[in-house]
Formats: C-alpha cells, sequence, structure tokens
C-alpha cells in the first residue's frame, strides 16, 4: 500500500471519530455502530481477504465474545440467572465502582474467550477447505445461536439484560461511542503492523496456493489458527461493547445475528476490496452510509437497494474499490518494472 | 563409500485398483544430479509424491540422511530440508516476487514468535536479490508473479526453493514448457545450483538431452517397476529402457 494515500486517510477519519458525537448528536448511535462495521469488515478480511479462507460465520465470535462480557459483567456481583429475562430481569443496583470494574474485564475478557474458542475450532474446522469451509462455519454460527437459546442459565431463547450504566443516557452513548471508536482504530493499527510482518506475507501465500506453502515448510495451520483467533479477538470485543450499548443479549437477533451482521460483514469488505488493509475500512463506511440513507428515505425498499449495491459490486466490480484502483493505477500501488539502475 | 540422503526402499502406492509404485527401490547420492525418467504414467510423480509425504505409501520405507520419512507430513518434510518443486509450476500468484521471495526462507527453526518476525531483513532482502538476479528476474520483482509468463513464472519457484536454502531439491519437470533457448540457461543454473550452493539434486525429466548432460546416474521407471539404473550412458544403451519408450511393452 501506498504509504502517502495512507497518511492521507488517517487523519481525516481520526478528525472525524472524535468531533463527530458533537458536531451530529443525534447520529451518535449509527456512527458508533460504523465503526463496529468497519471492524466487522476488518476482521473478515483477515481470514477471507488476506488468508483466503472465506468464513460465513465470523459473527459467531461476536456473539461469543457479547456472551462472554454478560456473563463476566454480572457473575462477578450476582447471580447471573437472576438477570434473565425468564426470572423477571432483576435490575440489580451497581455501585460505579463495580460496573466499570465488570466492563473493563468483560470487554477484555470476551476478546480472550472469543480468540481462544478460535484457536480451538480452527484445529477442527480447518480441516475444510474451500466452499466447505464457507458452510462449515455458517453452520457453526447458526448452530451456536440455535443452540445459546436453549442454554437456560444465560437467559435461553429470552435473552439476558445487561448492567445498567450508572450515568445519564448522554454519558452513556459517548462512553460507548469512544469504545468502539477506539476498538476499531486499534483493530486497525494492530491488523496494519502483522501485515507488515511474516505473518502478513504466510497467510497471503495461504491464500495464494496452501499446498505450495506446505511444500515449502510453512507451518500453515498455526498460522491460520492464528489468524482466525487474532479476527475473533476484536470480534469478541466488538461484540461485548454492541451487547452494552444494546442492553438486553439475545441469542439470534443480538448476539448470532448471521443473516444481517454476519452477511453484511462479507458484502462490505467485498465492496471495498479484500485482501487490502483499506478496502475494508472504505467498504464499511459506503456500504453503511448506502445502508442507513435508504433505511431513513426509502423505507420498504433498503433490502432491495442493498442487493442491488451488491450486484452491482459483484458484477461489475468484483476486486472491490480498492482492487479496481490497484487495476487501472498499478504504478501509484507500486507494481512497476524496475532496472537496477533505477533502484539506486 | 557413497554417503546416500535418501533411502527408497521397496516402497509401493496404489490408487484404488491402479498400481503406480510397485516396490520401488533407490537411492540419491549427497552432492550429485540424480535423474528420474520414464514414459508417461510410469510413477514418477507418484514416486516424488511419496518422498515428500504428500501421500501415505502402503508399503517399504523412506529415509532421508538414515531417518525414516515416511510416516511425516508435506511441511514437516520440507523443514528438514527436502524440499519439491511442482510439474504444474506453484507460485503465490496474487504476490509480487519479492514478496514470494521473502516467505520462502527457510522454515526450520521458526517458533511462534517468528511469526510476527521482520519479514525483510538486510540479509534477507540481499538474498532475495542476489537469487532474482541469479535467474535473471530482478527487473520484474515487482511485478504481480502471476503476471509473468510461465517461463519466468518456473524460474521465480526455482529462486524459491534456493531461497529455502534445502539440502535436496526434488525437481519435477524442471524444463517442460520452456523454449529451447532458456532450457540452456536452467541447466546452466541447476548445475550452479549443486556446484556451488551445494544441493543434491533428483531430477524428472523428458528431455533426454537435458537429463543426459546433467545427471550422473539415472533411474528409469516403467509401468510403476524400477526398470533400469545406471549412468546416462548406460541408460542410453539399454534395451529395455529403449522398448519401454518406444512401447515394446
Amino acid at each position: 500500500m501506498n504509504s502517502n494515500f495512507s497518511m492521507k486517510l488517517h487523519l481525516p477519519i481520526l478528525v472525524f471519530g472524535l468531533a463527530a458525537p458533537f458536531i451530529f448528536p443525534g447520529l451518535q448511535y449509527q456512527i458508533a455502530t460504523l465503526w463496529v462495521m468497519v471492524l466487522f469488515a476488518l476482521t473478515w478480511d483477515v481470514m477471507g481477504g488476506q488468508m483466503g479462507y472465506n468464513s460465513l460465520g465470523n459473527i459467531f465470535f461476536f456473539g461469543v465474545g457479547m456472551y462472554a462480557s454478560a456473563v463476566i459483567q454480572i457473575a462477578q456481583f450476582a447471580d447471573v440467572g437472576a438477570f434473565t429475562a425468564a426470572r423477571g430481569a432483576v435490575v440489580i443496583e451497581y455501585t460505579d465502582a463495580q460496573y466499570y470494574q465488570g466492563l473493563v474485564l468483560g470487554i477484555l475478557a470476551s476478546g480472550f474467550v472469543a480468540a481462544a474458542t478460535a484457536f480451538a475450532l480452527g484445529w477442527t474446522v480447518f480441516g475444510l477447505r474451500g466452499p466447505y469451509f464457507a458452510i462449515g462455519t455458517l453452520g457453526m454460527a447458526l448452530a451456536a445461536g440455535e443452540l445459546m437459546g436453549t442454554w437456560e442459565w444465560v437467559g435461553g431463547g429470552g435473552g439476558i439484560g445487561m448492567p445498567v450504566f450508572p450515568g445519564s443516557a448522554e454519558a452513556k452513548g459517548l462512553t460507548f461511542y469512544f469504545l468502539t471508536f477506539a476498538a476499531a482504530i486499534v483493530t486497525f493499527v494492530v491488523l496494519q503492523w502483522i501485515y507488515k510482518t511474516r505473518f502478513g506475507l504466510a497467510i497471503n501465500a495461504i491464500r495464494d496456493d496452501e499446498e505450495k506453502a506446505e511444500a515449502m515448510g510453512i507451518h500453515t495451520l498455526r498460522y491460520k489458527s492464528v489468524a482466525w483467533a487474532i479476527s475473533a479477538f476484536f470480534l469478541g470485543i466488538s461484540g461485548a461493547l454492541f451487547g452494552n450499548i444494546v442492553g438486553f443479549v439475545e441469542p439470534l437477533e443480538v448476539a448470532f445475528p448471521t443473516v444481517t451482521f454476519g452477511i453484511f460483514m462479507v458484502a462490505m469488505t467485498l465492496l471495498g476490496g479484500k485482501g487490502t488493509l483499506w478496502g475494508p475500512v472504505l467498504g464499511a463506511i459506503l456500504f453503511h452510509v448506502i445502508k442507513e440513507a435508504t433505511w431513513t428515505y426509502f423505507l420498504g425498499w433498503q433490502w432491495v437497494a442493498l442487493g442491488v449495491l451488491i450486484i452491482i459490486n459483484v458484477v461489475f466490480f468484483q476486486q472491490g474499490i480498492m482492487g479496481w484502483l490497484m487495476e487501472k493505477y498499478p504504478e501509484k500501488f507500486g507494481i512497476i518494472v524496475e532496472d537496477k539502475g533505477a533502484a539506486k | 563409500m557413497t554417503n546416500y540422503v535418501i533411502e527408497v526402499e521397496g516402497v509401493s502406492k496404489s490408487y484404488g485398483g491402479v498400481i503406480a509404485n510397485k516396490s520401488v527401490s533407490m537411492k540419491v547420492p549427497d552432492g550429485k544430479i540424480t535423474g528420474l525418467i520414464g514414459p508417461n504414467g510410469s510413477g514418477k510423480t507418484t514416486l516424488f509424491n511419496s518422498i515428500v509425504g504428500y501421500h501415505p505409501i502402503d508399503e517399504g520405507s523412506i529415509k532421508f540422511k538414515g531417518k525414516e520419512i515416511s510416516d511425516l507430513r508435506v511441511p514437516q518434510i520440507a523443514r528438514l530440508g527436502l524440499l519439491r518443486t511442482f510439474q504444474q509450476t506453484r507460485i503465490y500468484g496474487n504476490m509480487n516476487c519479492i514478496d514470494n521471495m521473502l516467505i520462502s526462507v527457510p522454515h526450520r527453526k521458526m517458533g511462534f514468535a517468528d511469526m510476527f518476525g521482520e519479514r525483510e531483513g538486510k540479509e534477507t532482502m540481499e538474498e532475495v536479490e542476489r537469487l532474482l538476479d541469479f535467474v535473471g528476474l530482478y527487473e520484474k520483482r515487482k511485478l504481480r508473479s502471476g503476471d509473468l509468463s510461465f517461463g519466468q513464472q518456473k524460474l521465480l519457484e526455482f529462486a524459491m526453493a534456493l531461497m529455502n536454502k534445502p539440502e535436496v531439491l526434488l525437481l519435477d519437470e524442471p524444463t517442460a514448457g520452456i523454449n529451447p533457448t532458456l532450457i540452456n540457461g536452467l541447466i546452466d543454473r541447476l548445475r550452479r545450483a549443486n556446484e556451488e550452493f551445494g544441493i543434491t539434486l533428483f531430477v524428472i525429466e523428458h528431455n533426454m538431452r537435458v537429463i543426459m548432460n546433467m545427471a550422473e546416474s539415472i533411474y528409469c521407471l516403467a509401468h510403476g517397476e524400477m526398470l533400469a539404473h545406471g549412468s546416462p550412458d548406460e541408460i542410453q544403451n539399454d534395451q529395455r529402457v529403449i522398448d519401454a519408450y518406444l512401447g515394446a511393452h
């Protein structure tokens, strides 16, 4: 990636992110969701774009993180079962200190629980390749939603209420806005770094020809498992944040929304250009803006509009925005013939 | 006394009812160039695949430097220093030549933390540029490798194999699909890899001129069985080999 291009985008996004909740207070929730979408697309691209493993079930880790944080935030000071809708969703008063302690631990733990789950699953699921991996992971996410619905301790299908934020609605909005913004930024920075290490090359090699990578002695399973764990780590954290924003965790619509968020993360990445650092970011922004605009101004036609967008994307811009730019202006991306004289 | 790096003893492999290798035995001497010839479908690539752990063998033993490797898997064997190239050239097509080379460094001693190690240290980069220069791809190093011509991809694959610093390199038809002028250059480079870098070569080749010029000893497979073994002269004059190629069987 051209570093000038990167720098030109960093600053405006940072400024916009910091100023947005004050300039557009009415859109705070939508913009917070935008950062979650950016995180979704970035983490999906680790697998689908950079490593060539199209997971349709990455939303699974979002849900795992959400439930992990819910349980940890509640269980430290109260009985988890008491919070469930089935038992009347008792609201327990937390002190401020208890709330924030639970929140911090819950967010961190959600990342690690999701990453550990991915790492463990990787040893079996990575036996599947290509379309089988896609369907296998899709099944995993769908099954998780249904299974969570039968687990009474965490509220089953009725769901579970999150501890209530000890402050005004505005303070809650701002707190979680900046937490989602920070999560997206940290995800971006971490991915930008790992793509520049040997890790980036190895997962690209696995994408291009896994059999060759094995024949060259690359520890393919190790790289794949860690890639998924990294992806899951940030998805888990986003799940914890989203659960707290919504305030109520329920398996099918909130924690494991496979057919909405689960598919959006794929569509956004494809739109921006998979396998690139900025593609998922641009794709998420464009997708989210179009989605919110159609929801607001063309209600009733919103799914049609998204469908048209996806069709235009896969028919005319299969490589996404970044891929299209790279094809059109290869020299801007350092794809050049260069002899020895020019190198010096 | 000759030191053998690869020792294959009584190896059989069948796919369903098709017997691809039947009790094949052969040895590859250290530091030399050994050839493997045989008509199409005689089981050459199957033997290669068995050696590098691509599939389990039905019976027999395969040793690399005295160590049994027939129960190891592909990446483990590659990390021991026994590397293969493919008949259908395989490179990482969406990456540029430099990246293809950088990820081909030896993975023998890589631990968990090395996954996030620096990928283009000064020495590594010098080695990459030297080897790309060696195969004549220096100018194209920043291009997508998938956009190179077939012959150039073959050269890149060879450079990637050298980057891995193997002790033994198994080459599956290195000159197939390459134009005659380029072939001479490739033979020269293969010889230099053997002489200068000390890499033992074991080569499957259909081009008789190439293999007879290069190899010190040649094995000939036919119908999955080892038919003959000898110096290029002996093989050329062996009636069984001539019959196998002309279809007297």
